[in-house]
């Protein structure tokens, strides 16, 4: 892809932005965080924006200030929605954007995240997508109660036990999304024939068992529900280090990565494409997707004050796994521009403030883009896999 | 069940439910009206007409393994199904008051998942959620989850208890009043513990911090269908909706009086608990075109390769020779229950349902068809618009069920006569509202707050008071 072709731009939503005290200076009430109203209105917003897809993060116990452990802390949003079920709600108010809730595979059954990301793709019109996310924490594994996981902190996350752990977790993981691909493809798309002559509503050679054994479950299919319109709905993962590249690299269409800058990038994308070679991968390669936490105001020192501001009221400067730019719409392209010369191919970015932020999103940068040729003027009518160049995939189970 | 359910109504309401049509030869897809099953503009089709009609809910049937007949996927009736919470979701976004009611099973679910799901349709309908309870009916379905296999017959109930148990337990784990938002001291929360909680039973131990705020119904509805005894103590102590299998009037008259037995053996209040059995209706111009139109409908429902399928399935056996407008050949001696799998059975014993089913085509002269037509062919009601008003009403009124669950045979206009034509007879005769009047589901079933269900084997016994009065 080269720096001049159109930009793909994401947005992921989630409470009131990426900033924990962005609660306190978005203009609506704490409430409607927990409103069907509030992410509709977001996901329109950013579909007014013409921007390809949302995400909608979800995990299975309650946030924290911490990335390994449960935090008591009152002054930050906690709670959240069942991210595939928000964007069911979602998808009928909106026609053309992407919607990519985060689902886990370590905990739910492969079955039930496979007809119901199916469902969406169905209700969406060829918009689903489908955030991976792997739970290695003791807190998620202790709502379920059927194994137990160590706790992994900072300091042990590089030993060998963390390692293992890790390395089971996100096989897994992989097993679960080869299950639910196969799954998708277990209906062939003329497999329901209504043929009155015969009395037979269906073709039952086009149903196909998908026989998966693994170590951790099994499962014998066909789906319960008629392959998705997308053929199979985009598969994506974020991922930090090697295990996860190559989680990805097996079984995702699409890879969000976290580069702290152009350099970081280049050496991210490398890893990345190192990592499909390892897992041997086919087909169409990965699509790179850089994470953004970004604040955006007229002017970079507005941006960086606006900012200064959130974290004074928080207690603390903003961590985050992700790079986070205080800039304004014409300074974020050309930081953007510096990262698809790296081998980006596109950007997911997480609004520091979800009104502040994702409005200047949509009025500030995509307009900068457009005015460069960078960026669509309008939607066109497809699916989201073909929004990103990726074709309806073959079935593997078609003659 | 009285009278004094709703003040100044004299008669007792009458509570109605969309079916969306389901998996079974019930539905008619050879018809030039049928469409299709899963896009989601059927499903948007009949949930805004059972709204026009102001009906109580919205209502999806499950069954997570594609069935099979003789070994080999079934391919006469309809088949394919998408999810079923996800739909729910859906159609919260494009309708505004009716209930919307998803078979979940208790076997093949964990209470920390599906607790956040339906807490999450509740928030997302505004308090319109409501989840059918159902154990699922055997190891065929565990062949696609982790737990693989199935569950003990006595454990399938004591899951489903504890089930339910816990989901209250984490819909409970946020007060109502948790969610404080002061953007000027920055109190998001009310409680540094909030969404805690443990449950220990002999099925479930598990505990940590649920993610969802308590939602507009507290809990979502509760509704139970399963035909056994246990099933029905597991109703009777736990639900508010009964959907049963018996719609014709002397049984479901029965069936009605065994339910308020074991609700009030339960130490509840009957008018806590409504009875609707699953009913299929066929309208027409006067009685006699409806009887014609019904005969179609059947003849339609059962083709000559149904019935088949059907007698094999009650008879256990693979039947090759059969012609299935030839007589019934004599009853099994043996029977064979792996012949259909995927479908919920009943508690009944097969060879003794053989049997009846041969008595009656001998005694009344059927042929294998006509027989199945007779047996299997839900045809509740028929008749004109005011005479299906008048034995909806009826039956209401006397005891044989609170209201129904009702399936067209056409995916997805099966309901539009029904709300076109018998709904304003019904509500003729003061029987049923004209308008919502009230936002929940809980409001249109006329339930009060949800109380917690604490059993003996749960050894973390509430720690956190109930809270009431959260219905926004
Ligand atoms: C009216 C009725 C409707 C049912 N619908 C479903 C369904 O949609 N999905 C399902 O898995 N089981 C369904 N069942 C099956 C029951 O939930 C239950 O698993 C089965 O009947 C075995 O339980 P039992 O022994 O108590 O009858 C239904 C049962 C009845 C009586």
């Amino acid at each position: 892809m080269s720096s001049l072709d159109p930009y793909s731009v994401a947005v992921a939503l989630d409470g009131a932005g990426w900033h924990p005290a962005a609660w306190r200076f978005n203009t609506v009430p704490a409430r409607s965080y927990f409103t069907a109203g509030h992410w509709v209105d977001q996901v329109r917003q950013a579909e007014r924006g013409l921007l390809d897809f949302v995400t909608f993060e979800d995990s299975l116990t309650l946030q924290s200030s911490n990335l390994f452990t449960a935090d008591s802390r009152t002054d930050q949003v906690r709670g959240r929605f069942d991210a595939v079920l928000l964007a069911a709600r979602v998808a009928p108010a909106t026609r053309h954007i992407g919607l990519v809730p985060t689902a886990g595979v370590t905990h739910s059954e492969p079955f039930h995240l496979s007809t119901g990301l199916a469902t969406l793709d169905h209700i969406s019109g060829g918009r689903a997508g489908w955030k991976v996310r792997v739970s290695a924490t003791p807190a998620e594994a202790e709502n379920f109660g059927r194994r137990t996981v160590p706790q992994i902190d900072e300091r042990s996350l590089q030993s060998g036990a963390a390692q293992e752990l890790l390395a089971e977790l996100f096989g897994e993981a992989a097993d679960a999304v080869e299950v639910v691909r196969r799954l998708w493809d277990s209906w062939e798309d003329d497999a329901v024939i209504r043929d009155r002559s015969t009395g037979r509503y269906l073709d039952r050679g086009k149903l196909h068992p998908v026989d998966f054994q693994g170590s951790h479950f099994s499962v014998v299919g066909p789906s319960i529900t008629p392959r998705p319109p997308q053929g199979q709905p985009l598969v994506t993962a974020l991922a930090h280090s090697t295990i996860p590249y190559e989680l990805a690299a097996k079984g995702a269409d699409l890879v969000y990565v976290t580069p702290r800058d152009a350099d970081d990038a280049r050496a991210v994308v490398g890893a990345v494409r190192q990592a499909e070679d390892r897992v041997g991968r086919t087909g169409a390669r990965l699509r790179i997707f850089a994470d953004l936490v970004v604040f955006l105001e007229d002017t970079p020192e507005r941006a960086r004050s606006r900012k200064a501001r959130f974290d004074g009221a928080d207690g603390a400067e903003l961590v985050s796994d992700a790079a986070v730019l205080t800039d304004s719409p014409t300074g974020l392209v050309r930081t953007l521009a510096g990262f698809r010369e790296a081998g980006i191919d596109g950007f997911r970015l997480r609004p520091g403030a979800s009104e502040a932020d994702l409005r200047a999103i949509v009025t500030g940068l995509v307009p900068e883009l457009q005015s460069r040729g960078l960026f669509r003027r309008s939607y066109d009518t497809g699916t989201l896999r073909s929004r990103l160049g990726l074709s309806v995939p073959a079935n593997r189970y078609a003659a | 069940m009285t009278y004094s359910r709703r003040t100044g109504f004299p008669k007792k309401q009458v509570h109605l439910a969309a079916g969306f049509p389901g998996v079974n030869h019930w539905t008619v897809w050879s018809d030039p009206r049928s469409g299709s099953q899963t896009d989601f503009a059927s499903f948007v089709h009949l949930a805004e007409t059972a709204e026009r009609g102001k009906f109580d809910f919205f209502f999806l049937a499950e069954g997570l393994r594609l069935r099979e007949h003789l070994g080999r996927l079934h391919d006469l009736d309809v088949a394919g199904r998408p999810n079923t919470l996800t739909v729910l979701a859906a159609l919260a976004a494009v309708t505004e008051r009716i209930g919307l009611v998803g078979t979940l099973s208790s076997t093949f679910n964990e209470p920390y998942d599906l607790a956040r799901q339906l807490a999450t349709v509740d928030h997302l309908s505004d308090g319109r959620a409501g989840w059918n309870v159902v154990t699922s009916s055997d190891a065929f379905h565990g062949a696609n989850f982790r737990r693989g296999g199935y569950l003990d017959k006595a454990d399938r109930y004591t899951r489903a208890a504890e089930f339910v148990a816990a989901s209250r337990r984490l819909w409970d784990s946020w007060s109502a009043d948790a969610l404080v938002g002061d953007q000027p001291t920055g109190a998001f929360l009310s409680d540094p513990d909030i969404g805690r909680y443990t449950f220990g039973g002999e099925h479930f131990d598990i505990a940590g911090r649920f993610t969802v705020p308590r939602s507009p119904q507290g809990h979502p509805v509760l509704v139970q269908a399963g035909d056994s005894a246990e099933g029905r103590d597991f109703a009777a102590r736990t639900v508010d909706v009964v959907f049963s299998a018996h719609a014709e009037l002397e049984p479901a008259r029965s069936f009605y009086a065994d339910v308020t037995r074991r609700v009030v053996a339960a130490g509840r209040n009957p008018d806590s608990v409504l009875v609707l059995p699953g009913a299929g209706f066929v309208l027409g111009d006067s009685t006699s075109d409806a009887r014609d139109r019904a005969r179609e409908v059947a003849l339609a429902q059962v083709g000559p390769e149904t019935a088949r399928a059907q007698l094999e399935q009650v008879w256990g056996a693979e039947l090759p020779d059969l012609d299935p407008d030839g007589p019934v050949p004599a009853p099994p001696t043996s029977h064979d229950t792996t012949i259909r799998l995927g479908q919920a059975r009943h508690a009944i014993d097969p060879l003794a349902q053989a049997r009846r089913w041969y008595d009656r085509a001998t005694t009344e002269g059927l042929t294998v068809r006509e027989l199945v037509i007779a047996e299997t062919t839900r045809h509740t009601f028929v008749g004109t618009a005011a005479e299906v008003a008048g034995q909806i009403d009826h039956a209401v009124q006397t005891e044989a069920a609170d209201g129904y669950i009702l399936s067209g045979h056409i995916t997805p206009t099966g309901l539009d006569e029904f709300v076109d034509t018998v709904v304003p007879e019904l509500q003729d005769r003061g029987v049923f509202r004209t308008e919502y009047e009230g936002t929940t589901l809980r409001d249109h079933l006329g339930l009060g707050a949800p109380t917690a269900t604490t059993l003996p084997t749960d050894r973390t016994a509430v720690s956190r008071p109930t809270v009431v009065g959260a219905t926004a």
